[in-house]
């Protein structure tokens, strides 16, 4: 089996760490990864914005980049979603589409590795973020809103994890309002959204706040920061990769 | 209705200078989503439900013009005049001549969202004829001069201490009372009074059978029957779309309506009228404005499966927090934002971005309507029409082209992150709407791309 690797432009500029640990991760459970160089970014911005026909320069790169895989990982379950939904118009049913061999990182362990046990240890009390589109669009986790089994992909890896303490939240899957350029063009909602989110997770005392989706977690950050508080944001791929909390920043 | 230019933004940005009213907006609204999540999931059945409405107003979208022959007659058979408006003026005339023809010049009106979007009240005030508005909710706000907010909860952006003030100027309570048992009180001698004097009553429609040519209008107040009993002249005006096919349908709809709207089982009163009593007459307006336009749109056709629960509003985590006039229309939220742009693309632009696309909404929905996907392509659509500003058409247009060449993907990303370290005050400024109230991610001194050549490249 082989892997490629598909980081997401922002992660890759601004969130290195979890690039790496996702690659470790896949090594460490005997998957050969590779990472093509001349890969950017999914096309979602432009296309949530309206612009879906500028993203064509890269939905073609991606093609280029990551059709010769069996599968396709990466640690987000927004830009997953949009290959799955968006690569391309016309071959969604086809069944070699390449979209359909895209996986965010939680759910590739959950369902094609069926990840039975990990070895790290992360002594600290735990927020999961239900990021939405990894959530209601991937179907990562069951939602609030349906009459159906509980279940949590992301939710079944951390338990894997010893000495994790995972809080209860009272809203248990609320938008955070990042929303791509939601969270410039209308600053003020998305904000107050972040905001009220990360009130929750302080209120049930969580240490660090996790989810599969870093652009969640960069606008929380940047809110939790802001309010000078000490709670940090970790995503699920350093967690489960080993990443035991001490010296992070 | 308040004429606005604001865009949905700006609108929201203005109702976000008041947090602890923004708090409190969006716990009330929560407060009735989990009303609605605590009943729904009584129901083991809950998704079957959704299933087969959904089904059965897909069968009636598609066979729209059957059933509304169907009903037609048989209404008429039943003693009801049925008359058909193309648009919103038509709608307004009709009514208007109606009234004429009854020589009646103040009308007692339950609550109807059709009239809000045919702009019903100002049309007759400037030929003036007096409504008087029966739902509770809706007096308040008319009273207040402004318009509903939300379409089952037409005044909840209002506090209890802001209706007694209301009441207090128009209906003389006594001052500094909010007591919600004194102002129901009060409001109900108010209106007990406009329906025993109104000889005409107009009541919308919430769904209409086509077996039988009856109508079903749903409230919790009883206002609707209470107008419509006393009055000599009823009329009913109805979006074509409100046609179900079998009276046993009711069945589905009517256990999904309140269970999504207000976490009740069913509403207080489902009132069915079929036949016009001894010496009244009975009248029903069938109104497209814009329906069959939404019909044809293949992308946007099933939006007129909508019963107007407003379940997708309580949800919403953006309209929760920006309240509903910030979305400048009759029907506000996730569903406003998608039938909005159907009745006019220039004015109602900004509300298919008034979104994260978080898909709540699309969960919530009694009849499976894929809101968020909507939103999305009504994106494409606006700016495929030039509706974008020119200043987002450039920067996506720059973004597009460096994301299509890794070389120019990685100097900028190397340049982005050089400044954010270097000249912070180049980005941390007033000029960079996430700098406001976020800090910035703190840049590293290598990309994963950079790394990964490093550590894994042979």
């Amino acid at each position: 089996m082989r892997v490629g690797l598909f980081i997401p432009c922002y992660v890759d500029q601004f969130y290195p760490k979890v690039a790496i640990a996702t690659l470790e991760l896949l090594e460490k459970l005997g998957v050969e990864v590779v990472y093509p160089l001349n890969q950017t970014c999914c096309g979602q911005p432009m296309a949530n914005s309206g612009f879906q026909s500028l993203s064509k320069g890269c939905s073609d790169l991606f093609i280029k980049n990551f059709n010769e895989f069996d599968y396709i990982v990466s640690p987000s379950g927004s830009c997953v979603l949009y290959l799955r939904e968006h690569l391309s118009e016309t071959g969604h049913h086809h069944p070699d589409y390449l979209g359909s061999r895209v996986y965010e990182l939680s759910s590739f362990l959950t369902d094609v590795l069926q990840v039975k046990n990990l070895t790290g240890s992360f002594p600290h009390k735990v927020g999961m973020h239900q990021s939405c589109h990894g959530q209601r669009g991937l179907h990562l986790s069951s939602m609030s809103e349906l009459v159906a089994p509980v279940f949590s992909k992301p939710g079944k890896l951390l338990n894997m994890i010893k000495d994790i303490e995972l809080i209860a939240l009272s809203r248990v899957d609320e938008c955070c309002g990042f929303g791509g350029t939601f969270c410039v063009t209308e600053e003020a909602v998305s904000v107050k959204m972040g905001k009220d989110r990360v009130a929750d997770h302080l209120l049930q005392g969580a240490e660090y706040i996790t989810g599969v989706d870093m652009s969640c977690l960069m606008h929380m950050e940047g809110i939790l920061k802001r309010q000078g508080s000490k709670v940090k944001i970790i995503h699920i791929a350093e967690i489960l990769n080993g990443d035991t909390g001490e010296g992070n920043n | 209705m308040k004429v606005t230019t604001k865009e949905h933004a700006e609108l929201a940005g203005d109702f976000n200078g008041d947090e602890d009213r923004v708090n409190w907006h969006d716990e009330t609204l929560w407060w009735v989503r989990q009303k609605r999540d605590k009943v729904v999931h009584q129901l083991p059945e809950w998704e079957e439900l959704r299933n087969a409405a959904s089904a059965i107003k897909d069968n009636v979208l598609g066979n729209l013009h059957g059933y509304l022959q169907q009903f037609e007659a048989k209404a008429q058979a039943n003693g009801i005049t049925v008359h058909w408006a193309a648009n919103a003026a038509e709608h307004n005339q009709i009514v208007h001549r109606l009234l004429n023809e009854h020589q009646v010049t103040r009308m007692v009106k339950s609550k109807s969202m059709l009239t809000e979007e045919c702009g019903l009240n100002e049309y007759l005030h400037e030929h003036g004829i007096e409504v008087i508005d029966s739902d509770l909710g809706e007096r308040i706000v008319q009273l207040a001069k402004e318009p509903p907010s939300h379409i089952v909860l037409p005044c909840i952006h209002k506090k209890k201490e802001e209706i007694g003030e209301l009441f207090h100027q128009y209906l003389g309570t006594p001052l500094d009372v909010s007591d919600p048992q004194v102002l129901t009180e009060a409001a109900r001698g108010h209106l007990r009074e406009i329906f025993i004097t109104r000889k005409a009553a107009l009541t919308g429609v919430n769904f209409a059978v086509a077996e039988t040519g009856e109508f079903v209008v749903c409230t919790n107040e009883g206002n609707a029957d209470m107008g419509a009993h006393l009055a000599d002249i009823h009329i009913a005006s109805m979006g074509i779309e409100k046609l179900i096919p079998e009276k046993k349908h009711l069945g589905i709809f009517l256990r999904l309506l309140t269970r999504s709207a207000t976490g009740q089982p069913i509403t207080t009163y489902s009132s069915h009228f079929k036949t016009p009593r001894k010496g009244q007459a009975m009248h029903i307006i069938l109104v497209d404005n814009g329906r069959t336009i939404q019909l044809g749109r293949e992308d946007f056709r099933n939006s007129l499966k909508c019963i107007r629960c407003g379940a997708c509003m309580n949800t919403c985590p953006v309209y929760r927090r920006s309240g509903g006039h910030s979305y400048h229309n009759a029907v506000a939220g996730p569903i406003g934002s998608i039938l909005a742009p159907n009745l006019d693309m220039e004015k109602y632009k900004d509300l298919p971005f008034a979104s994260t696309l978080c898909g709540s909404c699309s969960n919530v929905c009694p009849v499976k309507i894929d809101i968020h996907d909507q939103l999305y392509k009504w994106r494409q659509v606006l700016v495929k029409k030039g509706l974008a500003p020119t200043g987002k058409i450039v920067g996506m247009k720059i973004m597009g082209a460096a994301l299509s060449w890794p070389a120019i993907y990685r100097i900028a990303g190397k340049v982005g992150r050089w400044t954010l370290k270097h000249a912070p005050f180049a980005v941390n400024n007033s000029f960079n709407p996430w700098y406001k109230q976020r800090e910035m991610p703190v840049p590293p001194g290598e990309s994963f791309g950079e790394w990964y050549k490093k550590n894994r490249t042979p």
